[in-house]
């Protein structure tokens, strides 16, 4: 289980090429919404999950892992978390 | 423009069927002239497919004439629609008949996507009125052993149904007196039971209570039906004697043809104006959308008002100022008689309950009330 202790808040040097804007999802909810779309998003592209959810900072990073993708960071953007993966298979 | 303005409105489910009503009631004959396509005439109330596999509803309460639910001042066209042109503001039906629209609403749905999810041929589900008399048949033959109910893709309609159904299953069951040969197994395809993080811990206390086993980050990927076995995408397996699986999800097919939808076949839709991206005379609610909510009735039937407002602003040149909040309401049922009413907006998240008698009735009572009150946008 990965310990996210640090949230950036100066932006990542990764771009993301897809934003997935799950601010204010509550249900489904912000890691079903990454789980959904990265199944048919193409291998290699760096997604970023804009979230006001605090859960996402811990469980996205871990399905991430477990999935077996790369889990890059987060970054804190005021009023809500961009949480960045890459899709590596 | 010259004569009452063209609505054209494609899919009588929930959404469709309640945005056409409203738009009637908001509107005059000589403002708007409102025609609603549905491709089967037919409106099928889906939370019944649950009640079904356990024989507490009949599939016959559950399907109504369109045509009955809708105003008289909406016209109603049986057709199979072929593509949408939004450019020329057009809409193909599958006879090759063209029909103009100077404001369109996409309340096209879901569809289930089998062919995502190798073997899922051997899984029952509950997504269909025929899969859910399956599921019922096989669950009257089931004599105790392993039954597993998982996810097969994400989003699908009703985040918490295959969680429901694990709940009514052990209720079911003790009342079959075949509970303490089974074993229920939920299979979480994220990091806890329930989507909404206020109120797991208490599912989560129930199951542990009921004996029913669940774990978490478990996205199925394929069935195999010799070894009846499911893996997950997280590289697990898991064995069983009965299998429930939520298929996965697309967006209808007539988005696809047009072109108009995301890579699932979603509609890209502001979250707020519900305009699809791109378009200032269409919409879309309801299933259908890539909006990061719940895909459920409640959703559809708080986004109509939104857009029949919207709509007959544009047509009185006045600026729209209605907006959508993200407002969803959803019972849960949790057997024994109780369920929990959670309800949520962007702004606003879920408050924790625990089941109550009352929300349950609450379920039972809405269910009547759909038809008359719902559908026909009285309520």
């Amino acid at each position: 289980m990965p310990h996210v202790m640090e949230v950036c808040t100066m932006a990542l040097p990764v771009k993301a090429t897809k934003t997935i804007d799950a601010r204010g999802s509550f249900c489904p909810g912000p890691l079903m919404e990454l789980i959904g779309y990265i199944r048919t998003a193409p291998v290699g592209e760096v997604i970023e999950v804009l979230s006001t959810d605090t859960g996402s900072r811990t469980d996205i990073p871990h399905w991430t892992q477990k999935a077996g993708h790369e889990f890059i960071g987060v970054e804190s953007r005021g009023d809500h978390d961009a949480i960045i993966v890459r899709k590596t298979h | 423009m010259a004569g009452p303005a063209r609505i054209l409105i494609l899919g009588g489910g929930v959404g469709g069927t309640i945005v056409a009503n409203k738009l009637a009631r908001l509107l005059r004959a000589r403002e708007a002239q409102i025609t609603l396509v549905d491709s089967t005439g037919q409106h099928i109330y889906q939370p019944g497919f649950l009640p079904v596999v356990f024989g507490w509803s009949e599939p016959e309460a559950l399907i109504k004439k369109e045509r009955a639910l809708l105003s008289k001042r909406v016209a109603l066209r049986v057709e199979v629609v072929d593509r949408v042109d939004p450019k020329a503001q057009l809409v193909h039906l599958a006879t090759g008949e063209q029909l103009p629209y100077d404001y369109l609403i996409l309340a096209t749905g879901a569809r289930l996507d089998l062919d995502a999810l190798p073997g899922v041929e051997a899984a029952h589900h509950f997504y269909t009125l025929e899969a859910a008399l399956r599921l019922r048949a096989a669950l009257l033959q089931f004599r105790g052993g392993r039954i597993v109910i998982g996810v097969g893709g994400l989003p699908y309609k009703c985040p918490p149904a295959p969680l429901e159904a694990a709940l009514l299953l052990d209720y079911w069951l003790r009342k079959r007196g075949l509970r303490d040969k089974t074993a229920i197994e939920w299979l979480s395809p994220i990091g806890r039971a329930f989507t909404l993080e206020a109120v797991s811990p208490a599912i989560e206390e129930q199951l542990r209570a009921r004996g029913i086993e669940f774990r978490t980050f478990f996205n199925a990927e394929t069935v195999d039906p010799k070894a009846r076995e499911v893996r997950s995408l997280e590289g697990e397996t898991v064995k069983y004697d009965l299998l429930i699986i939520v298929p996965p999800h697309r967006g209808a097919s007539v988005v696809e043809r047009s072109g108009l939808g995301d890579r699932q076949g979603w509609l890209p839709t502001d979250r707020e104006t519900l305009q699809v991206k791109g378009y200032e005379n269409v919409y879309a609610l309801g299933d259908g959308t890539n909006l990061p909510l719940s895909k459920a009735g409640s959703t559809a039937h708080f986004e109509a008002p939104i857009i029949a407002k919207r709509i007959a602003a544009q047509i009185r040149g006045e600026t729209p100022t209605a907006t959508y909040d993200g407002h969803v309401m959803c019972f849960f049922e949790s057997g024994f008689g109780k369920g929990m009413i959670l309800d949520f907006a962007y702004d606003r998240p879920p408050v924790a309950r625990k089941p109550t008698r009352r929300a349950h009735w609450g379920k039972l009572l809405f269910n009547r009330l759909y038809w008359e009150a719902v559908a026909k946008a009285r309520l």
